[in-house]
């Protein structure tokens, strides 16, 4: 299956190794990825802040790059929940609705569209999942406590393809971590505070791994435990999925 | 005026004590959790609650006129107002003709939205809210930080003090079952004394013309029974069709708020007791500006259980005096916009759109959407901070660029990489405040891409 990859613009910069993780395993399971030279970003940073109109000449390059593919894959279900819900406000033309309808969470459209029933990777750890919100909310990667459903997670169904993995309990599995994007840096104090929360949960479970399917997630609380010199290591999905080593 | 990332931060300063806050809020919060899925109909239940409220709304100058004439037929005195100020002066007019010198109030966030407290005092007439967390902010001489918990912000111990300073406790003492017994007996006296009960309405059914006040004390029914002379103040918003619906809110109401099956009391209020008056007065203070406002509408479904305070990560970490308004928290966040853009503009902003508000919701209003929505029209209209509006507009120019882009990622990666760490740590790096940078790798995954994949 041929599938275009979305590598979002701070996983570009800041984390290739979850890039490469990406494209190893859409590999593995028998996907061609091919990965658009011209792509930046999916002009969520402008939009979250109000910025909406600053981010349409994005979201045209996101649409011109990447409309000659059925599946469009990224490991972010941020970037992926903000080109489905809110490309509304450019005209819908044939190639926008392909797109938008297109485009897919690297975890869903391995649970969704390859129905990967088993991994051929190995992570002896003890792990903890962080439900990145627009993935858990806004795609419904999950149920969330919130609602009164049948509980699932499609991220936690494909973490159990992993050998050796301990998926530990946490006392709040669905809080947000406090990025928020702009928010981060708009209320960094308040930011600060909700990330240290949820490492101290994960520390209190004895998590060695803290993973997300939100690599934007990871960078905040990394930034947290590498402040406070904390014993706990990140890494996306997509890499613990694809088997690298601790 | 401070804004809320000024006013969190002072919050945060006692750390020991926002976690208190937290674990308080959230104790609730899991409390709700457990009350909701013990109902298997519950998403069911919110979906006719909202569809219910959705359909009221759509017809809400009808459903009040039946409403009006009903409660008239019952023998209610009916008001209108358009603003606090003529809810005011029409409660102050009620009051005057029934030589009122003494009022004793339960449950009604929209006299404290009115300033009503504050008005009547100034008018020489004494005001006793009677329900406890509203009785100890009072005492305190401080506005509520919850719509159902007031005194969420306040310990035990901080309430034991007020009490010894205002009503006489022992001093140190902070036994809650001690303090509430206080409590009773300083407002039994004030109940026996009133000589009118207000109240606020959680429900006003049309069909019927009666009014339904949600209460866990009692105090509602308390001061109605005692005083003569009743009044119950009510949004336009309040209004309901039929008797028949009022099950479908009151199974939600209280198991979102607190997490029980249903509150300790639910009143009927429907016509004046013999030899009493009953009036009603029905306020409007920018609910019907907000109807016709495309988009955030459904705002107007809202009945005040506080979920989406007690759910919010920022409000928990935060405080309800933080948003500067008397509804705090995310529905505060997409209602106050609407009273004034201006002032409230870093209200929406107060959220990372995480959604759990939205999932809460017992009547679904999609509050984190809105706030989405509210951060749109705030930019457009101005009010955004000059450097967050010039940031973005860059931004935006970068990221249509691949070439800019590029260009951009890789002097940022060099930078956070071999600038001395006094240089990119400063006050200008807001990220950087209790966070560290990412460790930039020496390539992209765009540049490694072209090494190891494209085939040259
Ligand atoms: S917006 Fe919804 S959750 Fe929040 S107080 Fe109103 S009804 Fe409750």
């Amino acid at each position: 299956m041929k599938v275009g990859l979305f590598i979002p613009c701070y996983i570009d910069q800041f984390y290739p190794q979850v890039g490469i993780a990406t494209l190893e395993l859409l590999e593995k399971l028998g996907c061609e990825a091919e990965y658009p030279p011209g792509q930046t970003c999916c002009g969520q940073p402008m939009a979250n802040t109000g910025c909406e109109r600053d981010a349409i000449a994005t979201y045209h390059h996101f649409i011109d790059t990447f409309q000659a593919y059925d599946h469009i894959v990224t490991p972010s279900g941020s970037c992926t929940y903000h080109v489905r819900k809110h490309y509304d406000i450019i005209e819908q033309t044939e190639a926008v609705k392909k797109v938008r309808s297109g485009v897919l969470d690297l975890s869903e459209f391995l649970h969704d569209v390859l129905k990967v029933s088993s991994l051929d990777s190995r992570f002896p750890h003890r792990v903890g999942l962080h439900q990145s919100c627009h993935g858990l909310r806004g795609l419904r990667l999950g149920s969330g406590t919130e609602r009164v459903v049948e509980p699932n997670s499609k991220l936690e169904a494909l973490l159990r393809l992993v050998d050796g993995i301990e998926l530990v309990e946490l006392s709040r599995p669905d809080e947000c971590c406090g990025f928020g994007g702009t928010f981060a840096i708009n209320q960094p104090d308040i930011s600060v505070k909700m990330g240290k929360s949820r490492i101290a949960d994960h520390e209190s479970k004895g998590v060695e791994v803290l993973t997300a399917g939100d690599m934007s997630c990871l960078m905040h609380l990394e930034g947290i435990i590498r402040r406070q010199k904390k014993n706990i290591r990140v890494k996306h999905i997509a890499e613990i999925l694809n088997g690298a080593p601790l | 005026m401070k804004q809320h990332a000024d006013k969190a931060a002072d919050f945060l300063r006692n750390e020991a004590r926002a976690d208190w806050h937290d674990e308080a809020l959230w104790f609730v919060r899991a409390k709700r959790d457990k009350a909701t899925h013990g109902v298997p109909e519950w998403e069911t239940l919110r979906e006719l609650a909202s569809g219910i409220k959705e359909h009221t709304l759509s017809n809400l100058d009808g459903y009040l006129e039946q409403f009006e004439a009903n409660a008239r037929q019952n023998g209610v005195y009916v008001h209108w107002a358009s603003n606090a100020a003529e809810h005011n002066s029409i409660v102050h007019g009620i009051l005057i003709a029934h030589e009122v010198k003494r009022l004793v109030k339960s449950k009604s966030m929209l006299t404290e939205e009115c300033g009503l407290n504050e008005y009547l005092a100034e008018h020489g007439i004494e005001v006793v809210d009677t329900d406890l967390g509203e009785r100890i902010i009072q005492l305190k001489g401080e506005p509520p930080s919850h719509i159902v918990m007031p005194a969420i912000h306040l310990k035990k111990e901080e309430v034991g003090e007020l009490f010894h300073e205002k009503l006489q406790t022992e001093q140190g003492a902070s036994d809650p079952k001690y303090l509430t017994e206080a409590a009773r007996q300083h407002l039994r006296k004030k109940f026996l004394a009133a000589q009118a009960a207000l109240t606020g309405v959680n429900f006003a059914i049309a069909q019927t013309g009666g009014v339904v006040v949600c209460t866990n004390e009692g105090n509602a029914d308390m001061g109605v029974h005692l005083a003569p002379l009743q009044i119950h103040s009510m949004g336009i918003e309040k209004v309901i069709p039929r008797a028949e619906h009022l099950g479908v809110f009151t199974r939600l109401l209280a198991r979102s708020a607190t997490g029980q099956p249903i509150t300790i009391y639910t009143s009927h209020y429907h016509r004046p007791k013999a030899g009493g008056e009953m009036h009603i007065v029905i306020v409007d203070n920018g609910r019907s500006a907000q109807l016709g406002r495309q988009g955030y509408r459904n705002a107007l479904k809202c009945i005040r259980c506080g979920a989406c305070m007690n759910t919010c990560p920022i409000y928990r970490r935060s405080g309800g005096h933080s948003y500067g308004y008397t509804i705090p928290g995310p529905i505060g966040s997409i209602l106050t916009p609407g009273i004034s853009l201006e002032r409230y503009s870093n209200l929406p902003f107060a959220s990372t759109l995480c959604g759990s508000c939205s999932d809460v919701c017992p009547v679904k209003i999609n509050i984190h959407e809105q706030l989405y929505n509210w951060r749109q029209d705030i930019a457009k209209a101005g009010h955004l901070p000059v450097a967050k509006k010039q940031g973005m507009r860059w931004a935006g120019l970068v990221l249509a660029r691949p070439k800019w882009y590029g260009a951009f990622g890789k002097l940022a990666r060099w930078a956070i990489r071999r600038l001395p760490r006094f240089m990119l740590y400063n006050s200008l790096n807001l990220w950087g405040k209790g966070r560290d940078l990412p460790e930039p790798p020496e390539q992209s995954f765009k540049e490694w891409y072209h090494k190891n994949r494209i085939k040259k």
